[in-house]
């Protein structure tokens, strides 16, 4: 009977889907000849393939949801990568892997990969330096990309009027983002939650309407162009050599972030954020200063935001405000969520996925951005808690324990 | 034992709009004591709590804190974080642990504001940093130990028992090194032999010299541990002495009892 029930819903479901779908997919109008062709096969396809998604879905949600009891199964299972990471010899080979693979790429493929890989890597460093903010402090930040434009701009403005280079700018940017954050920071981190969410989204469209429209300060919608690419060594390089050269740098900008973002999760600060994440009450009676705390974690991640901003004028070597819409922040908040919130590996991955496929995705065409969508509905419906879940550090407390007693 | 006052609370009033929760109260704790605040449902008790903690501001009234050997500072108006890095603990009567994070983790937190590693600490791990974070550590595992968890410390706190998790509030507010430890009703929720552990844990850290101030509503809890005893009825307070003499208080059972009728 339950059999039954499920098919004849699947059945009202592709009939639904058939009528929304009616107008693209069964009619066509062609306006020059002036015919309407009924493509009614088309409503039959749509149809069957509706039925067939549903059903292989509600099969796997129903398989997933049998197996649940078993959860030290399934937590093993959701930790392969941590298992992978634990290991010391594995973790050694599959850094030499990833470095070789790293190193290689854009010698075996072409200057397009490279571009769009650097293109992923920048949104790794976003993705981490949000992660600072959303995942570790749980603080929702929906204008992240206002310090995003913060630097570009910086670089942009100070390239076009004084000349100043890339690695002169490149640290100048990243402050002048945090100092923003401190700034936004101050009134508007009392607030909670959904308060906080809608503030700092206003601040990310504040920004973006002040550079169209401030036309003598940031030249309006035409953007700057014209900015100098980043020298190695003071040497210009060529297009492709310049393309090359990016890339490498996002590589190590990488290292650098996960490095220091990795430092700072497992220290005095990082779980003072976690706490704060999880009981604000509960921390500043242990004695943590919530404003301090948060303004900190904002202001981290500011940082990172402008020195990326810095990094993607100088790759584009163009700015107009049309880049730092909030689908940006939008973009760079997926990726934290469906990488796995506070995991480090989980945002990496999340970006890769998230930037890498619509462009893999282009043999679709015009499906692209459906078949996009779809595959993000399906990673929240298999994993809601992200990729990777965040594994918290456990401590060799035993060890160190009976140390302090032998000396 | 009456040595030297650590906490000392005077006319201490806190109002709601037009309610006045707390009346001109006056309290002190002595070093070394434990002293327990009783009294009905919605005497004030957690409000008095939530005045000295810093988290709600007092409409009138000191409170003052005198630690060991040095000169007494006020606590008016202090931020909560400020407070417990006076010398100010408390644990609360909704466990408020962060569920999220493990066992141990849980007790690091209590030691953060008696460390100071900050972002470049965090960064490049100097020496200094190193050994304060091994200080850390080895602090909160001891504050385990002594709560009886320590086998439990890689466990994320949500999924402790309700009994452990109270132990583990004690745990991470002893690891800020309080002067004087706030217990918001300990033995809440707890069955018998909980209730039995947790009356030996108090009196273990009271034999430390840790001086403790509770609210606690299981009676015998409060007359077998309590040097001295408050009572708090509508936001004052209707009796202060010993257990036996709030024991023998016609104003006490009044207020928990009611009158009698052919009184």
């Amino acid at each position: 009977m339950a059999v039954f029930q499920e098919l004849k819903k699947g059945a009202l479901i592709s009939l639904w889907f058939v009528f929304l779908t009616f107008p693209v997919m069964v009619i066509k109008v062609d306006p020059i000849a002036r015919t309407v062709t009924w493509r009614w096969m088309n409503a039959l396809y749509m149809a069957i393939g509706t039925f067939i998604i549903y059903t292989l879905v509600q099969f796997f949600i129903k398989r997933r949801g049998r197996s649940k009891p078993s959860t030290v199964q399934k937590e093993a299972g959701s930790s392969v990568i941590h298992r992978l990471l634990d290991n010391p010899r594995r973790r050694a080979m599959l850094f030499v892997a990833l470095a070789a693979a790293a190193i290689a790429f854009p010698q075996l493929l072409s200057a397009y990969q490279t571009n769009v890989m650097t293109t992923a890597l920048m949104y790794v460093v976003l993705g981490l330096g949000l992660n600072i903010v959303v995942g570790l402090a749980g603080l929702l930040d929906l204008g992240f990309v206002a310090f995003y434009a913060v630097g570009a701009y910086t670089y942009a403005l100070l390239n076009h009027h004084y000349g100043l280079g890339f690695w002169t700018i490149l640290p100048l940017g990243g402050l002048l983002a945090a100092c923003f954050g401190i700034l936004l920071g101050f009134p508007v981190l009392r607030l909670r939650g959904d308060y906080l969410a809608i503030v700092t989204l206003g601040f990310g469209e504040i920004i973006r309407l002040v550079l169209e429209n401030w036309g003598e300060f940031s030249k309006g919608p035409s953007g700057i162009s014209n900015i100098a690419r980043p020298s190695l060594f003071g040497m210009e390089l060529d297009l492709h050599g310049s393309i090359v050269f990016n890339y490498y740098l996002m590589v190590l900008f990488v290292i650098f972030t996960i490095f220091v973002v990795n430092r700072l999760q497992n220290s005095r600060l990082g779980r003072a954020w976690i706490a704060l994440r999880e009981d604000e009450i509960a921390c500043q009676a242990m004695g943590i200063d919530k404003h301090r705390t948060k303004l900190v974690a904002f202001s981290l991640g500011a940082f990172w935001a402008g020195l990326m901003g810095v990094v993607f004028a100088g790759k584009t070597t163009f700015v107009n405000p049309a880049s730092f819409t909030f689908m940006e922040s939008a973009i760079i908040l997926a990726i934290v969520v469906l990488g796995g919130m506070g995991s480090i590996v989980g945002v990496i991955l999340g970006a890769l996925i998230l930037i890498l496929m619509p462009e893999y995705l282009r043999g679709l065409s015009q499906y692209r951005m459906l078949a996009f969508g779809a595959i993000l509905v399906c990673m929240m419906i298999f994993r809601p808690q992200g990729l990777i879940a965040n594994i918290r550090r456990t401590y060799v407390y035993k060890k160190t324990h009976n140390d302090a007693q032998a000396s | 034992m009456t040595s030297q006052p650590i906490l000392e609370v005077s006319g201490l009033t806190m109002d709601f709009g037009g309610i006045r929760a707390l009346n001109a109260l006056d309290l002190d704790v002595a070093s070394g004591e434990i002293v327990a605040l009783i009294g009905p449902n919605g005497a004030g008790k957690t409000t008095f709590f939530n005045c000295i903690t810093g988290i709600y501001t007092p409409t009138e009234g000191n409170v003052w804190l005198t630690p060991p050997g040095g000169k007494r500072v006020s606590l008016n108006g202090l931020k909560p974080n400020k407070v417990t890095e006076r010398g100010l603990a408390r644990t609360f009567q909704n466990i408020r642990l962060f569920p999220k994070m493990t066992v141990l983790e849980n007790v690091m937190i209590g030691r953060h504001c008696r460390t100071k590693a900050f972002i470049l600490g965090a960064i490049f791990r100097d020496p200094r940093t190193r050994r304060e974070e091994q200080d850390i550590l080895e602090t909160s595992y001891a504050m385990l130990e002594k709560v009886g968890l320590g086998e439990h410390c890689d466990e994320f706190a949500e999924n402790l028992s309700y009994g452990a998790q109270r132990r583990l509030e004690i745990a991470r507010a002893l690891a800020t090194e309080p002067l004087l430890l706030l217990l918001d009703e300990p033995a809440a929720g707890m069955n018998p032999q909980e209730t039995i552990e947790l009356e030996g844990l108090i009196k273990k850290i009271s034999r430390e010299g840790q001086a403790i101030l509770l609210i606690e509503h299981d009676m015998k809890l409060v007359m077998s541990l309590s040097d001295r005893i408050f009572v708090m009825d509508y936001g004052r307070k209707i009796a202060q002495g010993t257990p036996r003499e709030i024991r023998e208080n016609p104003a006490v059972i009044k207020a928990y009892l009611g009158e009698e009728v052919d009184a």
